[in-house]
C-alpha cells in the first residue's frame, strides 16, 4: 500500500504549479476569458514547452510516457488555476481516442502535432436530444464508396472554436439508441460541410454547436472498429471523468483554503466570522467533502486500466462523489463569503461555476448514480 | 379551520386575473428580469398598477393602498405569479414607503408617498457597507450636522439597481460616541446631489444589478431625516421585518414548479420525457411537498397578521425555507436541461455591445445555469440564512 508520488511525479506537479502561479493569476485569467478568443496561444505553447501536452503519449511519438497518475497530477494543478486552454479535449479525449483507437498512421500524424502544440482537438459527442446517453446518436455516417458521409448536429462541443479537428461519434448502423452501430471519426474542421456556431460557456470556456452536412470523409478517418465504437467511447470518457475529478479536486482545494482564510480575517460583530461555530462546522464539512473527493479520485485513477466493468463502476462512483462535493463546496464557499462571494471580481464564483459545469460534463450525479446502481447488481455482472 | 375562499374572494381573483390578462404589457410577456432592457421595462407594470390603485397592496387606504384583506393580498400575489408579471421593486413600495408613513412627518408623507406609488421616483436601499453586512449596526457612513444640513461621507455597497435610482435611503451615523445602534439616523438622499457616485458591481452570472454608492461631502437638508435623530435603528429594524415577509416568494415558486414540470415534459430523455424519469420526478415531488408546507406556514402567518399580530418571528422561517426552495428550483432546472445549461446567455445590458449573441438549445434552457448562480444571493441578502437561524434560536427558542 503506497499513496506517495515518485520524484518525477513531484517534479511534474511542481512544474505545472509554477506555470499556473506565474501565468495564471486570477486577474490574468479573468481578462483572458473576456477576450474574443477566450484562450491564449502563448499559454498553449508554454504548456507544450513544459511537455504537458505529451504526458500520456509514448516516447516514440515525442511524449513523456506517463500514465493515469501523471494525468491526474496535471489536471489537479490545472484545476487550481482554472486553466481554460483545451487540455482535456485535446490531450485526454483526443489523445485518448488516438492512443486506444488510432492506427500507427493516425498516431504518427497527430500525436507529435499535439505534443508540439500544433493540434487542438474537440470531442463532438453530445446531441440536442441525447442528454448523457453516449449511445443516443442520431448523427449518421453512411457508407459511400470507400469512405463515409456524415450528417447531423452535435451540441455544446467544448473547445469547438479552438479546435482544428473533431472526434465525432456517428451512427453507421442500428437504431438511434442502439449500443451497436456507433463509429468514431476524426474529422478536420476544414472539411467541406462542417459548420460551427460558437459561444462562451458560463464558466468562461468556449464551445460550439457543430453541424455536419454531407461531410465526406475517407475510410482512414475511422478511429477504431466501424459499428463497434461505443466501448472505445466509454473507455475514453471514463478516463476523462477521472481527469475532471482531479481538476475538480484542485478547484475544491482552492475554494476551501480561500474560505477558511476569509473567515479568519472577515470581521462582523467584533470577531472574525470563523469564530461562529455554525460556520466552523460548515467548513469542516467542506473539508471532509474535499478529502473524500481526493480519495475517490485516487481510486478511479488507479482503476482505469482494470476490466471494463470495474473501470465503469469506478468512474461513475467518482463522478457522483465529485458532483455532490463540488456542489456543496461551491455553494458554501459562496455563502460564507456573503455578498463578496457573488461577485465576478472575486475568484470564488469562478471556481463555483467551474465545479458546477464539471458536474454536468459526461453526466451529472443522477446519471451516474443510475449507471453505478445498474453496474453494481452483482447478479448481472456475474 | 378553513382554507377555502369565499365567493367574494373568488370573484376578486377573477377580477385580478382578467385585469392582468388585459393590461400586462405585451412586450414584457414571458420575459424574465434578466432580459429586461432597462429602466422602462422595470417600470411599465408598476405604472399600470399605480393607475389602477393596486401597486401597494399592503398600504393603508389613507396613503393610497387598496384596502385589501390579507387574503386578497395573497390572491393578488398568486395571480401575479401565475401570469409571471414583472416584480414590483420593493425598495419604494415595501421598504421606504412604510417607513415614511409610519415614522415620517406630514410633509414627508405628502412629498414622497405619491411619487413612490406613481413610480415617478425610483428608490434604492443604502444599508450595507463593505465592513457592515450581517452586523449592520457597525456601519461607518457619517452624517455630520452643519446648520440645516447633514454632510454625508462614506460608502454603501451591494445597492440593488442604484444605477436607475432617483433617491436612496441611507443609514448613517449621527453620533459617534453613542452605543452602536443608538447613534444611527435614517436619511433620504436625492441621488442627483453633488458627491454621490454609483459604481457597478458585476455578479458571477454576468448581471449588473448591484452597485457601490459613494458619498463625498454630500449636503442633505436635515428635513430629509425620517424620525428622530439617532433613532434610525427603529426604522431600520421595522423595515427589515417587512423585507423578510415578502421574501418567501411562495406564489412565484409555485409557478416555478409548474414551469419546471412543463420543461421536464418537453425535455427528452431517450424515448420518454424527462418527467417520466423516477429520479427526476422524485426531486420535483420533494420540492413541491416542501413548498406546500411552506404555503400553509405562510397562510398561518397571514391569519396571525389578520388577527392583529404584525409580521413576527415567523418571517425568519418564511425567509429560510422560501429561499431554500427558490435555490433548489434553479438547481433542478439546471439538472433538467443537461448540456444546454452551459452556454452563456448575455444580459439585456450587454446586448448592445455584443457582436455574437448566439445561444444554442431550446428556449427553456437559456440562462439556466446563470439563474442558478444568481439565486445563491437569496440566502445572503435580507439577513443571511445563518442570521435568520440565530434569530429563531434566540428569540423563539430562547437559547
Ligand atoms: C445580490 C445582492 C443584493 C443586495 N442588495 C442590497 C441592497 O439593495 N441594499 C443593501 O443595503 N444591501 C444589499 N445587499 C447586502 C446584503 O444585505 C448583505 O450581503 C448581507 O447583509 C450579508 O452581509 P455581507 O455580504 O457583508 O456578509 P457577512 O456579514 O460578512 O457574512 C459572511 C458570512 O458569515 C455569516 N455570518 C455573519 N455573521 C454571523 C453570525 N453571527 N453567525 C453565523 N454566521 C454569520 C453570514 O451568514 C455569511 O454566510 C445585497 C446583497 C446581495 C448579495
Amino acid at each position: 500500500m503506497d499513496f506517495s508520488f515518485t520524484e518525477e511525479q513531484t517534479l511534474l506537479r511542481n512544474s505545472v504549479n509554477k506555470f499556473v502561479a506565474g501565468q495564471y493569476d486570477f486577474d490574468k485569467r479573468r481578462a483572458l476569458i473576456k477576450t474574443e478568443a477566450g484562450w491564449s496561444k502563448a499559454n498553449w505553447q508554454a504548456i507544450a514547452e513544459l511537455g504537458l501536452l505529451g504526458a500520456p503519449f509514448a516516447e516514440e511519438h515525442g511524449g513523456l510516457g506517463g500514465g493515469p497518475v501523471e494525468t491526474m497530477i496535471i489536471m489537479e494543478e490545472l484545476g487550481r488555476g482554472l486553466v481554460v486552454e483545451p487540455y482535456l479535449p485535446t490531450v485526454v479525449l483526443g489523445g485518448g481516442f488516438l492512443r486506444h483507437g488510432g492506427t500507427a498512421a493516425h498516431k504518427l500524424e497527430h500525436i507529435p502535432a499535439i505534443v508540439e502544440g500544433q493540434r487542438v482537438i474537440a470531442f463532438a459527442y453530445a446531441e440536442p436530444q441525447g442528454r448523457y446517453n453516449l449511445a443516443d446518436v442520431a448523427v449518421s455516417a453512411k457508407k459511400s464508396g470507400s469512405g463515409f458521409t456524415i450528417s447531423g448536429h452535435k451540441a455544446v462541443v467544448i473547445a469547438g472554436p479552438q479546435a482544428d479537428h473533431f472526434v465525432v461519434t456517428a451512427r453507421t448502423a442500428g437504431g438511434q439508441r442502439d449500443a451497436k452501430g456507433i463509429s468514431v471519426f476524426l474529422v478536420p474542421k476544414s472539411a467541406k460541410g462542417v459548420a460551427t456556431r460558437d459561444y462562451p460557456t458560463v464558466d468562461g470556456l468556449r464551445a460550439s454547436d457543430v453541424t455536419f452536412e454531407n461531410v465526406a470523409v475517407g475510410a482512414e478517418s475511422l478511429l477504431g472498429e466501424a459499428d463497434h465504437g461505443l466501448p472505445l467511447v466509454e473507455r475514453v470518457v471514463d478516463e476523462a471523468i477521472a481527469a475532471i475529478s482531479a481538476e475538480a479536486v484542485g478547484a475544491m482545494k482552492v475554494l476551501n483554503d480561500t474560505t477558511v482564510e476569509y473567515c479568519k480575517t472577515r470581521k462582523q460583530f467584533g470577531v472574525p466570522i470563523g469564530k461562529f461555530q455554525v460556520l466552523q462546522h460548515r467548513m469542516v464539512d467542506m473539508f471532509m467533502n474535499y478529502e473524500q473527493s481526493v480519495s475517490i479520485t485516487y481510486m478511479v485513477t488507479l482503476k482505469l486500466d482494470e476490466s471494463d466493468h470495474e473501470r465503469k463502476k469506478a468512474a461513475s462512483a467518482a463522478k457522483v462523489q465529485i458532483g455532490k462535493a463540488g456542489r456543496f463546496i461551491g455553494q458554501q464557499a459562496v455563502q460564507l463569503h456573503g455578498g463578496m462571494g457573488m461577485t465576478d471580481e472575486l475568484n470564488v464564483g469562478h471556481y463555483f461555476k467551474r465545479l458546477t459545469m464539471i458536474d454536468t460534463m459526461f453526466g451529472n450525479v443522477d446519471h451516474h448514480l443510475k449507471r453505478y446502481a445498474a453496474l453494481s447488481d452483482d447478479a448481472k455482472a456475474a | 379551520m378553513d382554507v377555502s375562499f369565499s365567493p367574494a374572494e373568488e370573484a376578486f381573483r377573477h377580477e385580478v386575473r382578467s385585469f392582468i390578462a388585459e393590461n400586462y404589457p405585451k412586450h414584457l410577456r414571458g420575459k424574465s428580469r434578466g432580459e429586461f432592457g432597462g429602466r422602462e421595462d422595470f417600470l411599465a407594470w408598476h405604472r399600470i398598477l399605480a393607475d389602477k390603485g393596486w401597486v401597494a397592496p399592503a398600504w393603508p387606504t389613507q396613503y393610497g393602498g387598496p384596502g385589501w384583506t390579507s387574503t386578497q393580498r395573497y390572491i393578488f400575489a398568486e395571480e401575479c405569479a401565475r401570469a409571471e408579471t414583472a416584480i414590483i421593486l420593493p425598495f419604494g413600495v415595501n421598504m421606504v414607503g412604510p417607513v415614511i408613513y409610519t415614522f415620517g412627518t406630514e410633509e414627508q408623507k405628502k412629498e414622497h408617498l405619491p411619487k413612490i406609488l406613481s413610480g415617478e421616483v425610483w428608490w434604492c436601499q443604502g444599508y450595507s457597507e463593505p465592513g457592515a453586512g450581517s452586523d449592520l449596526a457597525s456601519l461607518k457612513t457619517t452624517a455630520v450636522r452643519d446648520g440645516d444640513h447633514y454632510i454625508i461621507n462614506g460608502q454603501k455597497t451591494w445597492t440593488t439597481l442604484a444605477q436607475f435610482a432617483d433617491w436612496i435611503f441611507v443609514l448613517a451615523r449621527t453620533d459617534k460616541n453613542a452605543k452602536q445602534q443608538e447613534g444611527i439616523s435614517f436619511i433620504l438622499v436625492d441621488m442627483k446631489t453633488p458627491g454621490v457616485t454609483v459604481r457597478p458591481i458585476i455578479t458571477m452570472d454576468g448581471a449588473h444589478e448591484v452597485n457601490e454608492v459613494w458619498f463625498e461631502d454630500v449636503r442633505v437638508p436635515v428635513t430629509n431625516r425620517i424620525g428622530e435623530e439617532n433613532k434610525g435603528w427603529t426604522c431600520a429594524k421595522f423595515l427589515l421585518s417587512h423585507e423578510r415577509a415578502g421574501i418567501a416568494g411562495v406564489a412565484r415558486s409555485k409557478r416555478g414548479v409548474q414551469r419546471l414540470k412543463d420543461l421536464a415534459r418537453a425535455e427528452r430523455d431517450g424515448e420518454n420525457p424527462l418527467i417520466a424519469d423516477p429520479d427526476f420526478a422524485r426531486g420535483v415531488a420533494e420540492l413541491e411537498i416542501d413548498l406546500t408546507a411552506l404555503e400553509y406556514t405562510e397562510l398561518r402567518t397571514l391569519a396571525g397578521e389578520a388577527a392583529g399580530k404584525g409580521p413576527g418571528l415567523e418571517s425568519s422561517i418564511l425567509k429560510i425555507k422560501g429561499t431554500d426552495i427558490q435555490q433548489r428550483l434553479t438547481e433542478l432546472t439546471l439538472d433538467a436541461v443537461a448540456y444546454y445549461g452551459m452556454p452563456y446567455r448575455p444580459y439585456g445590458h450587454e446586448l448592445e455591445t455584443l457582436t455574437n449573441e448566439y445561444v444554442p438549445g431550446p428556449d427553456y434552457s437559456h440562462g439556466a445555469a446563470q439563474s442558478y448562480f444568481l439565486t445563491r444571493r437569496v440566502a445572503i441578502y435580507g439577513g443571511s440564512n445563518e442570521i435568520q437561524r440565530n434569530i429563531i434560536a434566540k428569540m423563539v427558542l430562547g437559547l
